[in-house]
């Protein structure tokens, strides 16, 4: 049961993978490679992408409005509503469809926006250090103690107006502090090294070292935890909307649920006026957590268990030889 | 000593920043506690209730330092203003009538949830690139990314109202049996526990079990643990006594954290199951616009997680060595 590496195990090492290919001529296929040679994340790419173009072409298909009254209500999924009605005759794959746009434009934009704030941040305090650290980081370890679900909901509740921006305010508020601390803690340990200390002795400014030598170093840290702020923003975003603490008249997944919620669809035995909305949410948080385990186990091949079950296959022949 | 003494005034500024919050960001924000009652009375108050409302909310127009100054002194006193929805009670009040039925119902799921979790993770871990290490962390990532109140929708749906196996909701039959220590109330409030508690422990058992899994992974291609198998020790005694140990490090940690967020981390379960508890009592404060109750919860719930958090960083510190050194 001993972890002897196998050559297999050594190739999955993407570094490794990489140095073989000449580079610059095939860079595009190297991303191709990165993003194809790690079942989770291929998988991870296609839900993700299916929910893309759902959100930006289905409302171009699907034609209707989300929000139209009919006399068919309460009806279950059948050819003419696929995914059923709701209690006023609202044609629930028509919602599903529309919902996707709110949901995930809201879920990517509010994780673009954290994680530019906590790649700022991170690296400033982490290439700085002296005060200018000190106080970015006694920052962001405030906003990581305080209770982000419960302060969303306060901020939420006391806000004048409702709509989409105030959810990603709060969201992005709560959300951005935990990429803040581990992109800081990356580049302290990069602030020292060659690369960066021959930039400085040329005389590179500030600025370009950090975002030209340090940042792209960086790079899957921090998409990684974009990924991860994402499937944060996307949970937020819903429970937030199921509270009610929302514009109710905007389609989305998680006012879907509320309004499922609140016309008692469960006491009606009306199980596919919640079952769509979550289940996108599940499947599209699900492929998101995919790409993210499928990139840590490229950067740290051990974890990887389809290349641990051929190194146990391996050590089970040599055993038994 | 002087790590202690640092992490304790660190604690002191996120609690002052906490505190801070929760009192700006209603004073902040355009309304009052009273106008939202007046419009949920249609305006129909005469000017000498309003006042009078005013005086009992707690509301007054000085400038906003000075209201600050007696919010730091109302809390120093304990006192959280009076609840709009559980009238009149005071915040500090419901909250203590809430929080057992919380603590109770989460704690008791984290502990389950925590201990499940770890072991399933040390077991996969040890049968690295078995079936059940292929089929169960992709499993328990889909599970962690469903949003737990839907979860619980889908299981009341199925298990509550389809199969009528569970109560659908409340905290305990209202009907027969009412709160005291006799068993009639024990075994009914057990009946309505279960499936919240399933809910909380099958949205948060990945956690544990992916965390627990991937260090013990680190651990186990140690020498020390080759040394072990070198010299016969037993399966069991390797697993738990060398590489599980040395590997758990993270898992109590994330435990201590999540003694933090027992407060607050179920509470949309608890509003899907109508179970009394603060998630409950926060969304009767939303409904009402019950602004201090609201407040009191918020307070509350930074208070419980900045505790769990300090207690991490001590366990940290006895626990690990390696932290003790580096540091003295």
């Amino acid at each position: 049961m001993s972890t002897i590496p196998s050559p297999e195990v050594e190739a999955l090492a993407p570094e490794a993978a990489l140095s073989t290919l000449p580079a610059k001529v095939h860079r595009w296929r190297d991303v191709l490679h990165i993003f194809t040679q790690n079942r989770k994340v291929s998988l991870g790419l296609y839900i993700l992408l299916f929910f893309i173009l759902v959100a930006i072409f289905g409302p171009l298909i699907v034609r209707g409005n989300p929000n139209a009254f009919s006399k068919d209500v309460l009806l279950p999924p059948s050819p003419a509503h696929w995914l059923g009605t709701s209690q006023t005759g609202q044609d629930l794959f028509i919602q599903v469809v529309d919902g996707a746009r709110v949901s995930i434009s809201l879920g990517l934009l509010i994780g673009l926006v954290s994680t530019l704030l906590s790649v700022l941040i991170g690296l400033a305090g982490g290439y700085f250090m002296g005060w200018i650290d000190e106080v970015l980081s006694l920052f962001t370890n405030v906003f990581l103690v305080l209770p982000t679900v419960p302060l969303a909901i306060v901020l939420a509740a006391f806000l004048a107006y409702k709509g989409p921006l105030t959810i990603a305010f709060v969201v992005i508020v709560t959300g951005w502090s935990w990429s803040a601390r581990i992109l800081r803690a990356q580049t302290l340990s990069l602030r020292n090294r060659d690369f960066v200390e021959a930039a400085r002795a040329c005389g590179e400014t500030t600025w370009r070292i950090i975002f030209y030598e340090i940042l792209p170093n960086e790079i899957a840290i921090i998409a990684a935890q974009f990924l991860g702020t994402v499937i944060y923003a996307i949970l937020a975003e819903t429970g937030l909307e199921f509270l009610g603490l929302v514009d109710l008249n905007t389609v989305s997944w998680g006012t879907m649920l509320y309004w499922a919620q609140n016309n008692d669809a469960l006491m009606l035995g009306a199980w596919w006026w919640f079952l769509a909305p979550g289940l996108c949410i599940a499947v599209l948080g699900a492929g998101l957590a995919f790409i993210n385990f499928g990139i840590d186990e490229m950067a740290d091949p051990r974890l990887n268990s389809s290349s641990l079950r051929k190194a146990a296959k391996l050590n089970k022949k040599s055993t038994k030889k | 000593m002087r790590h202690l003494l640092r992490r304790i005034g660190f604690y002191l500024v996120a609690l002052w920043a906490s505190v801070t919050l929760n009192f700006l960001i209603p004073h902040l924000s355009p309304g009052s506690p009273v106008q939202a009652l007046m419009a949920r009375m249609r305006g129909r108050i005469t000017p000498q209730a309003e006042h009078a409302l005013e005086i009992a909310l707690g509301v007054n127009h000085d400038p906003l330092w000075s209201q600050y100054l007696q919010y730091l002194d109302n809390l120093l006193h304990g006192n959280l203003g009076t609840s709009v929805s559980y009238l009149p009670m005071p915040v500090s009040a419901v909250i203590a009538q809430e929080m057992p039925w919380t603590l109770t119902l989460v704690g008791v799921s984290l502990v389950i949830s925590f201990v499940v979790g770890t072991l399933l993770g040390v077991i996969i871990a040890w049968r690295r690139g078995a079936k059940l290490d292929t089929v169960l962390p992709p499993l328990f990532t889909f599970l962690s990314a469903i949003p737990y109140f839907w979860l619980a929708l889908i299981l009341l749906y199925i298990l509550g109202y389809r199969l009528n196996w569970f109560p659908l909701n409340g905290g305990y039959d209202t009907d027969t049996v009412v709160p005291s220590w006799s068993l009639d109330f024990f075994w009914s409030a057990v009946q309505h526990a279960i499936l919240p508690a399933l809910t909380i422990v099958i949205s948060s058992i990945a956690g544990w079990l992916l965390g627990m899994r991937n260090t013990m992974l680190t651990t186990l291609s140690e020498d020390y643990v080759l040394l072990a198998e070198a010299k016969g020790l037993s399966e069991g005694r390797i697993m738990f006594w060398y590489a599980a140990r040395n590997a758990i490090l993270p898992n109590i940690t994330g435990f201590a954290l999540s003694l933090g967020f027992v407060v607050s981390g179920s509470l949309l379960t608890e509003i899907v199951f109508s179970y009394p508890g603060l998630g409950y009592a926060l969304l009767q404060a939303i409904d009402n616009l019950d602004y201090a109750l609201l407040q009191g919860i918020f307070l509350i719930v930074s208070v419980a997680v900045l505790a769990a958090n300090f207690l991490a960083d001590l366990l940290y510190t006895v626990l690990d060595p390696r932290v003790r050194m580096g540091r003295s």
